[in-house]
């Protein structure tokens, strides 16, 4: 059996969304180098749409396929949407991940959180009431 | 394009190897213990493979233990010399930081049965300094134990100084020489060895197999208990076939080294001299006092795995020392004992070169390379940030 999913390997090979957004209203980096993975969100917001979004991730395969199914899961949804992601939806969006390659759908959320958070201490207003 | 460029981990078996095991499986069945004519002639089959496998290393064929491969052997030969240091009350150990882990293993478990060990500074250059060795020897040290070539990083140590140095301060010296039997010249004699651990699959033969060789006079403990195989140092039935593919895949590697190291070391020399054109780009460990099929370099701002895969959708067989391919968080032991910190040593690249391999596969794998790592740049944040000065270069 090969070591990861026809999905992995296809967002693998293909990453979707790959690049910076010039601009971006949210920049979101996570992970450190040390331990082999970084991954950097860039985000486009208008009308609390996600416009668009960009990745840079550097690390392993599953690495750079959760960044890139993680970035279809939000293009074009709503940023209360956005939020929700969960680094579950992300493993099962992808037929699974190994077992000691789940950090790299966590460090996917993670990412998009705090490209997120970002993008609301940019604009206080848009923050949803607690 | 199918490129097999990792040797080190293991090799095709020979033909050679592949007919003496059918030969074994299909007609020579029979028990080597069983008094029949038919188990004396396995008998016969191990005697004859224990005469040539010693004669490959300077050995007699009394010396030579067969094992289920590299990991027993060093298992086997460490436990022996800590039984004889103990039984002397010498409970130190030398070795170091960057030994396969069946040594480092079993080290570390007679460190919790109370033996003391040091491990040698390896140096950037991947090599043990002897005067280094000379100055750590103790009056309990009971053994020495320094691979002959590393695994990920190729270098050679300097074993026949290493052997002289414990030879006159009394020492035991072992050596796991499972990436240098078949690959490069050994005489243990003339070198010094007191015990040495080699693999059959690293000089294609079959997995499963290996042997360790003891000068006469050491005394080994055993690791498995049982019939009176191999002296009574090693029970269980003799794999008859895999003890004949391995001597018949090391006659034949032996008889080739010569001009195949050769022509080896051309080829790796220039697949060193084209990869260095890669912008900040490292070769792990020495360039000259190497295994002729070794090539291990660091790409700094990519990580190891996801260049692996890409390269086997190229048609490429490689290896890296990043965490994510040894399913732990750090990176290669190997890389961090020559000092190259983790950001690094997680964009490592070993290729480790087959005896078939010929100039236009060099070609590609520098074509290769060379695009794999461009692109995984390209969308690196960690080669953004080197690029745009925001962190510095370290290679």
């Amino acid at each position: 059996m090969a070591l990861y999913s026809e999905k992995v390997m296809d967002h693998f090979r293909n990453p979707r969304n790959v690049g910076v957004i010039e601009n971006a209203d949210g920049i979101g980096e996570v992970g450190n180098a040390k331990c082999g993975d970084i991954m950097k969100m860039y985000l486009k917001i208008e009308d609390d749409i996600v416009q668009d979004v960009k990745f840079e991730t550097f690390g392993c395969g599953s690495a750079i396929a959760s960044s890139s199914m993680a970035t279809e899961l939000i293009k074009g949804r709503p940023v209360s949407e956005a939020m929700q992601l969960t680094n579950k939806a992300v493993a099962e969006a992808l037929d699974g991940l190994p077992a000691y390659k789940l950090h790299c759908s966590v460090l996917a959320e993670e990412a998009i959180q705090s490209a997120l958070n970002n993008y609301y201490e940019k604009h206080p207003d848009k923050k949803p009431g607690d | 394009m199918f490129i097999y460029a990792d040797n080190a981990a293991t090799t095709k078996m020979s033909r050679a190897a592949i007919e003496a095991m059918l030969t074994c499986m299909e007609e020579q069945y029979g028990n080597p213990s069983s008094l029949y004519m038919l188990g004396q002639r396995a008998k016969e089959i191990i005697e004859q493979a224990r005469e040539e496998i010693a004669a490959v290393i300077g050995a007699q064929p009394g010396e030579i233990l067969f094992t289920s491969g590299g990991s027993e052997a060093d298992n086997q030969a460490i436990r022996s010399a800590a039984r004889i240091g103990e039984k002397a009350g010498k409970k130190h150990i030398i070795s170091t930081a960057f030994e396969h882990h069946a040594v480092l293993h079993t080290l570390k478990k007679l460190e919790e049965e109370g033996f003391e060990v040091t491990l040698l500074d390896v140096h950037e250059d991947g090599l043990v300094r002897p005067q280094e060795l000379e100055a750590a020897i103790r009056d309990d040290t009971c053994l020495v134990t320094v691979m002959f070539a590393n695994n990920e990083i190729g270098t050679i140590q300097p074993i026949r100084e290493i052997g002289g140095i414990c030879r006159k301060r009394g020492v035991l010296f072992h050596t796991d020489a499972v990436q240098a039997v078949g690959h490069v010249p050994i005489d243990v004699v003339k070198d010094n060895i007191d015990m040495l651990s080699a693999s059959a699959h690293k000089f294609h033969g079959p997995k499963g197999i290996g042997f360790l060789y003891a000068r006469k006079g050491v005394r080994l403990t055993n690791l498995i208990e049982g019939g009176a195989q191999e002296r009574g140092f090693r029970a269980g039935t003799e794999n008859v076939a895999a003890i004949a593919g391995m001597a018949a895949a090391l006659k034949e590697a032996a008889a080739d080294m010569p001009a195949e190291a050769e022509r080896m070391r051309g080829l790796r020399d220039r697949l060193i001299a084209e990869l260095k054109e890669i912008p900040h780009s490292a070769l792990n460990g020495d360039a000259v006092s190497r295994l002729p099929g070794n090539v291990n370099f660091c790409f700094e701002g990519i990580e190891g795995e996801s260049l692996l895969l890409l390269l086997d959708d190229r048609g490429i067989c490689a290896s890296s020392g990043s965490a994510c391919t040894s399913g732990s968080l750090d990176p290669s032991h190997v890389l961090l004992a020559i000092g190259r910190v983790h950001d690094v040593a997680h964009g490592s690249l070993r290729l480790s070169l087959g005896e078939d391999l010929t100039e236009e596969d060099v070609d590609y794998m520098v074509r290769n390379v060379k695009e794999v790592v461009e692109y995984l740049r390209s969308f690196s944040p960690v080669w953004r940030d080197l690029m745009s000065g925001k962190t510095p270069f370290i290679l």
